[in-house]
């Protein structure tokens, strides 16, 4: 049976790790790729980079990370962050990037998502969707999309957006929930159920884990297939096997064999 | 000469040659059909489409190479597309195929019989991504290729296409389940094939590549006769 995974997140600046607060307030530690082997050994089943502050000064940075990983690591790993063309997106899978991840750029052009997932396969085609509660009247469950590193705000739908990306050859959803995003308080719920029964691809819950319930609740209650996280594993909270131990206890089909 | 891990210039091929690496073998890439077909053992990754591989093999005389190498007993290990590869038909990558063989198709390496279509389900996801269990069938559990590796393990798979169920059970050394049933690792004499990518597997992965090495290792003693 497949696998719900559990995939560590590692924010990267300038080749460093770091993590943010509701996407500010960076702390600094730790080379990436050693972090990831460590994640490795501890059962994580797939690693993601993200490339928070890429801009294009970083991207031989970034390739170099992408590489390196390559030569360290035996799970796959995505990268994202500032990838903006398909050269970039070429360069990065060729420097060994199981999957690329897509944000800003998708959203100013989804032709992108198309020209992506012919070019490498949508198993190599990550779109992250960075959301933000935007209720309106009579439609109390409603998200916006947010770009540039949730910085600017969009006006489009969330989960109309998670669907068109889905139809333009997107692999899978990586679903941030902005207002949950550093606080603990668990995922948004509902917008991972709702994008989750909108998308017939694989939808990865993101923002918010403070407690090894939120990480059942994301899969049980949200539906998503992958629960993704930062800090909880980069300060130590918790290590992903005790989140797996959970999850199997939870009746939650995991990989335990590591 | 070494265990040398096929390019066909499709993608980036340093976890393959770096998972061998970990475990000490002397491996390298190469597109030269000569090292190919003189190799200790070839691998054959999986990156691309199976039209545009074999087109690119055939082409560049790395599949004459590929032949030649498992006709004198070398050892070889199909990964992914490198395992469908092995078989007599696919579609995938032909102009205006249907996906199950049924339209144009394009043939395959042809060492086994079988073929190979796209995964189609209405209540599953496809492409298939992720960690799966093997079903390892019974009597293959003491298979030199898959020592240590218990029934149940969780291997990566990434792919939209499958061989069909119907291929030789002989050579099927264990199975996958999604969709249907169909062949995730096979082998005879020392061909064998992988439908998950044991460079992405962690540790089971590395089991599945040292015990392969060690096939190598023991057909080098051997005097490349076959065990």
């Amino acid at each position: 049976m497949l696998a719900k995974r559990v995939i560590p997140c590692l924010d990267v600046d300038g080749g460093r790790v770091v993590k943010g607060v509701n996407f500010v307030d960076l702390v600094d530690a730790g080379d990436p790729v050693e972090q990831a082997r460590l994640y490795d050994a501890e059962g994580a089943d797939e690693v993601v980079f993200l490339d928070i502050t890429a801009t294009s000064d970083d991207r031989a940075t970034t390739l170099e990370l992408a590489a390196r990983a390559s030569e360290s690591l035996a799970i796959p790993y995505t990268v994202g962050g500032g990838l903006r063309d398909l050269a970039g997106m070429r360069a990065m899978v060729a420097a060994g990037a199981d999957k690329i991840s897509l944000n800003s750029a998708a959203v100013e052009n989804p032709g992108l998502i198309s020209a992506a997932s012919a070019a490498f396969g949508s198993q190599a085609v990550i779109v992250a969707v960075d959301a933000k509660r935007a209720p309106r009247e009579g439609e109390a469950d409603r998200w916006e999309v947010y770009v540039a590193g949730g910085r600017r705000a969009t006006g489009i739908d969330a989960v109309a957006w998670a669907e068109e990306a889905a139809r333009r050859g997107a692999g899978e959803i990586l679903l941030t929930s902005m207002d949950r995003d550093g606080t603990k308080e668990g995922f948004d719920i509902a917008l991972t159920r709702a994008v989750a029964r909108a998308v017939p691809i694989p939808v990865i819950a993101s923002g918010g884990v403070g407690t090894l319930e939120h990480f059942a609740e994301g899969i049980l209650d949200g539906e998503a297939d992958a629960v993704l996280a930062a800090s909880v594993f980069h300060f130590g909270t918790f290590t992903i096997r005790e989140v797996k131990e959970y999850l199997a206890s939870q009746g939650i089909c995991v990989r335990l064999d590591f | 000469m070494a265990i040398v891990i096929v390019d066909y210039h499709a993608g980036n091929l340093s976890s393959v040659l770096r998972a061998f690496g970990r475990l000490g073998a002397d491996a390298r890439v190469s597109d030269d059909p000569i090292e190919i077909a003189m190799a200790d053992a070839v691998v054959l990754p999986g990156v691309g489409a199976f039209a545009d591989a074999m087109d690119y093999l055939e082409r560049s005389g790395e599949a004459a190479g590929i032949q030649d190498a498992i006709s004198i007993g070398t050892p070889f290990l199909g990964i992914c597309l490198g395992l469908q590869l092995l078989f007599q038909l696919g579609d995938e990558g032909v102009p205006g195929a249907t996906g199950d063989c049924t339209g144009p198709v394009r043939a395959g390496l042809g060492l086994f019989s079988g073929q190979v279509r796209r995964l189609t389900s209405t209540r599953l996801k496809v492409p298939h991504v992720g960690w799966d269990t093997l079903d390892i069938v019974p009597g293959a559990e003491e298979h030199p290729l898959l020592l240590g590796i218990p029934w149940g393990a969780n291997v990566y798979f990434t792919h939209s296409y499958a061989l069909e169920p119907n291929v030789n059970p002989r050579i099927v050394l264990a199975k996958a389940h999604y969709g249907w049933s169909f062949p995730a690792v096979v082998g005879a004499k020392r061909v064998f094939g992988t439908q998950f990518h044991p460079e992405k597997s962690s540790a089971v992965g590395e089991r599945l590549i040292a015990n392969f090495c060690a096939i190598v290792e023991e057909a080098r003693s051997s005097g490349g006769e076959f065990g």
